[in-house]
């Protein structure tokens, strides 16, 4: 991750390089220390001639450590104080303001007459050897991320110095993921250059379903009659095949993308749809204040985090169990004060827990305002699994991804296995045969409630990694886990699991045709079409009911 | 007294309610105007024509409520997308509206509205063609909306989709067509909707004359769509639509085509809901995507709720009740309104699950058993227990 960052300050955001470089220097002796020393010392003081070579004398004294130094450097942030000598980075961020840092290891520096700073000067040639000297630093001495990553890099600039370079460093490049990515490179510099016919088709063979941008810009530009037009008929076929086998590759991996978010978001249905299966689809009360349980949980996650502001990458783990507990209670709540007393009235239940939700989101505006709340994101939750150019997965929700499935199967074994769950089904099929055996009915009923809301809780928690966290935050669900729900089949889990992803994999793969919210109407009219066809769902329940 | 032992004694018959109902709405309406046109505006009797507007709003609310009673009441669908009905036919009204504004908009185009000139459009859309014309706005107003509940209830009501399940889906229908209408390319305004009315069938929008007439326009058509409910409600078709709500499947044991009659009933309630938006909308000025939001229906059944369902006057005077109740509370206090009408939804569906009216019939009733010392009050105190 350090590297990773590191490189995308050398190359994306030269602004920040300085302030981001990592490591001490680490300068092997002090004979090189002093030499380092005094060649800084002349920076200051030499000329353009003298400079190509002092930049290479300094890149041989002091190695890696040197990096930051020629960075800025190259993006003209370098300064010096005029008395002392001493080579300082001087960036202008966003409003003027002006920040100093150390050259080496970018700590800010305060004490400096900012105005008084002499810029170290620097012309185009000097540019020119900087950059292949910061890509040689990264391509030699560089672990082998960072070495692939410079040859990346380079991918889109292909100089000649670049090239030099890149030449030096295939010819004893052990590791191989470095040295397909310099061939890749090079056989693009064949390419542009006038090499004999048998060359450019080895070259294009190379680059055959090669996924990385700049090698697909290339290609195209040769196909295209107003770009480079390639005129060779032998080595424009190849092109042809060699695009045609990245694009389907790239289109396989957009497929792939698709697919994800489409997983992602039906976990993210699935988490909001599953307590509701249980309230709903075990118990046969509808609860319309259940968006409100998804509420309660991701507002316990932003109160947990203002809790304990120092241990925020464990925060959710104290989350998660606090917001099970928080929307279980309101929930079994709701229950023995409300819901209990309008059994058998559907439409009244439905009424009354609407008045619920109002007057939990009103509650929860009163008391941490209307606006949306940020909830932070722990370390290991952000970032992104890099697949390849095309495909990179975000880890919030490939976490999210698993978590879901894991409540799934918590919930699934709950009900299968424990007592309770076996008291929940009997209680479903057949209330007054269920109290007749023994079964406590009014407690199964709260306990019940109480594990749809609380998991509604959990959910919540997820959710807030994803989206803001606001007052309408269940709002945005509740009719969605109901289609979800209700599209699945009441009463059935399974039916809740496959209906969840169903739709979430519909909504993403309609979204790049249709736009967003056509997606979603979409979507919304299709069940409601479905349920003229299958009023009961995709897997209804079996039984002899007649209604 | 006497006089109101007579009302009284012809409520609980019943069999005058209709004209009851309409005496009240009659003279209520000509006391408002009269005191409006003619009264000046020092005097303490004046109503303003704020409040003429204000209570032109209440009976379009008011007709709304009807609608839903019409359906819930009688008939036990409960619609949690009547708001949509609504809405559309407040969009068909402003369309009308927003053509008669001609070239008088902020941009002066003769042709397009202000949004279209905005969004670099260059000619009307098909949907708007015709919209010009009053008398063609009215048959979008009735047909639209007749149409979508046409279709939507003869697939509901076919594959028998009931109770909860329907309620949800209605509520999918309005949440779906809120989120459509908030796109800009609906050419519907988008999130601004439509608004800065000019003139309706040529008399100045912002004239108190107008304002009046809109009032009337609209106690009247309330009038006339509650006694034609009314009588609905008590012919042999009504006794059916009774029966479906009791039992259905006994009902279509018995050779009723239920779902029919539940078609027919549902567009019919569509139809009055459009009416109400189509008169609401003049008066309010303004037609925007919130009024397809959910929580819009929601508040129509907590007024019918309120009011008592399964008696029309009961759904009126909930409409009207609540509304104020709103108007104040909002005016008020503004947070506290959500936290009251939460509350009374509870309230109402666990304390009062037959209304304001059912507390009335009651009441009534008690005093024809001779218990003419009953107390009101007590009734609530049972219900907790």
């Amino acid at each position: 991750m350090r590297t990773l960052l590191l490189l995308i300050c050398c190359f994306v955001l030269p602004m920040a390089a300085a302030q981001q470089a990592p490591e001490k220097p680490q300068i092997t002796s002090d004979s090189n220390q002093a030499e380092l020393s005094s060649l800084l010392l002349e920076l200051t003081q030499a000329n353009f001639r003298r400079m190509p070579e002092l930049v290479t004398e300094i890149e041989q004294a002091g190695g890696r450590a040197v990096l930051p130094l020629l960075t800025a450097l190259q993006d003209g942030e370098l300064y010096y104080q005029p008395d002392t000598r001493e080579l300082v980075v001087r960036q202008e961020s966003g409003g003027g303001r002006v920040t100093v840092s150390d050259v080496f290891t970018g700590n800010t520096l305060d004490g400096f007459d900012t105005a008084a700073l002499e810029r170290v000067p620097i012309n185009n040639r000097l540019r020119a050897v900087l950059q292949a000297t910061i890509a040689r630093i990264l391509l030699f001495q560089g672990t082998d991320a960072e070495r692939e990553q410079a040859a990346r890099t380079m991918l889109s600039d292909l100089d000649e110095d670049n090239l030099v370079v890149l030449n030096e460093a295939i010819a004893n490049e052990q590791v191989a993921a470095v040295a397909d990515m310099i061939n890749v490179a090079l056989a693009m510099n064949v390419l542009v250059t006038d090499a004999p016919q048998a060359e450019r088709l080895a070259a294009v063979a190379t680059l055959h379903g090669n996924l990385q941008g700049p090698v697909r810009n290339l290609l195209r530009s040769f196909l295209d009659e107003l770009g480079r037009n390639e005129q060779d008929p032998e080595v424009r076929a190849a092109m042809v095949s060699a695009m045609a086998s990245i694009e389907r590759k790239v289109r396989f991996y957009e497929l792939m993308e698709q697919a994800f978010y489409g997983l992602s978001l039906g976990s993210v249905l699935l988490l909001a749809a599953i307590g509701l299966a249980v309230t709903f689809g075990v118990m046969g009360v509808i609860n319309m204040a259940h968006g409100e349980m998804l509420m309660l949980g991701a507002y316990t996650t932003y109160v947990v985090q203002i809790l304990m502001p120092e241990f925020i990458n464990y925060s959710l783990w104290v989350a998660i169990p606090a917001a099970f507990m928080v929307s279980g209670l309101v929930g079994m709540f709701i229950q023995r004060f409300v819901i209990r007393y309008l059994n058998g009235r559907p439409l009244e239940t439905l009424l009354a827990t609407f008045g619920i939700s109002l007057i939990l989101q009103q509650a929860v505006r009163t008391i941490f305002s209307p606006l949306n709340r940020r909830v932070v994101s722990p370390d290991w939750m952000s970032g992104a699994w890099d697949i390849n150019p095309v495909l990179s997965l975000t880890n919030n929700r490939l976490f999210i991804l698993l978590f879901s499935i894991i409540v799934f199967v918590i919930l699934l074994w709950i009900l299968r296995k424990t007592s309770l769950g076996l008291q929940v089904r009997a209680v479903s099929q057949n209330r007054d045969m269920a109290k007749a055996m023994g079964i406590r009915t009014d407690w199964v009923d709260a306990m019940t409630f109480g594990l749809g809301s609380g998991i509604a809780g959990i959910a919540g928690v997820a959710l807030s990694q994803l989206t803001n966290v606001g007052p309408n935050l269940g709002q945005d669900y509740i009719i969605d886990s109901f289609m979800v729900v209700v599209f699945g089949g009441v009463g059935n889990l399974w039916g809740t699991l496959v209906g969840a992803f169903s739709l979430g994999l519909a909504n993403k793969f309609m979204e790049p045709m249709t736009g967003a919210v056509l997606a979603k109407i979409i979507t919304l009219v299709f069940i409601i079409l479905f349920i003229q066809v299958r009023p009961k769902g995709l897997f209804p329940q079996k039984g002899r009911a007649v209604e | 007294m006497s006089q109101l032992t007579n009302i009284w004694g012809e409520l609980r018959r019943g069999s005058n309610t209709i004209t009851l109902f309409v005496v009240v709405l009659f003279l209520a309406t000509l006391l408002a105007s009269l005191s409006n046109l003619l009264l000046p505006e020092s005097s303490a009797l004046h109503v303003s024509t704020y409040t003429i507007t204000l209570l032109g709003k209440y009976l379009c609310y008011a007709m709304l409520a009807l609608a839903v009673d019409v359906i819930w009441g009688y008939c036990g669908i409960l619609s949690l997308g009547h708001g949509a009905f609504f809405a559309l036919g407040g969009y068909a009204m402003g369309m009308y509206l927003m053509r008669q504004i001609g070239d008088r908009g902020v941009y002066g185009n003769p042709d397009l509205p202000d949004f279209m000139v905005f969004l670099n459009w260059d000619s009307l859309p098909w949907y708007w063609y015709g919209m010009d014309q009053f008398w063609f706005a009215m048959v979008m107003v009735a047909l639209v909306p007749g149409l979508l509940a046409l279709v939507f209830g003869w697939l509901a009501f076919r594959s028998r989709v009931t109770g909860v399940y329907l309620s949800i889906i209605t509520q999918a229908l309005t949440y779906a067509l809120m989120l459509a209408f908030f796109r800009n390319e609906m050419g519907f305004g988008g999130n601004n909707g439509l608004t800065d009315f000019k003139e309706i069938a040529g008399f100045d929008l912002s004239a108190d004359n107008t304002r009046v007439g809109l009032f009337v326009i609209t106690a009247i058509l309330l009038g006339v769509v509650f006694v034609c409910s009314q009588l609905i409600m008590r012919s042999r078709l009504g006794r059916v639509l009774v029966s479906i709500r009791d039992s259905e499947a006994r009902a279509r044991f018995l050779g009723y085509r239920t779902d029919h009659f539940k078609v027919w009933l549902f567009v019919y309630s569509a139809l009055i809901a459009a009416l109400a938006g189509a008169l609401y909308v003049p008066q309010v000025g303004i037609i925007n995507p919130g009024e397809f939001s959910p929580i819009n229906s929601i508040e129509i059944v907590v007024w019918v709720a309120v009011g008592g369902r399964g008696t029309l006057y009961g759904a009126v005077g909930g409409a009207i009740l609540v509304s104020y109740a709103k108007t104040r509370f909002t005016s008020l206090v503004p947070e506290s309104w959500i936290f009251m009408l939460g509350a009374l939804f509870v309230f109402v569906t666990i304390f009062l699950p037959k209304g304001l009216a059912g507390l009335l019939k009651q009441r009534l009733q008690r005093d024809n058993n001779g218990d003419s010392n009953g107390h009101p009050t007590k009734l609530t105190g049972e219900a907790k227990a």
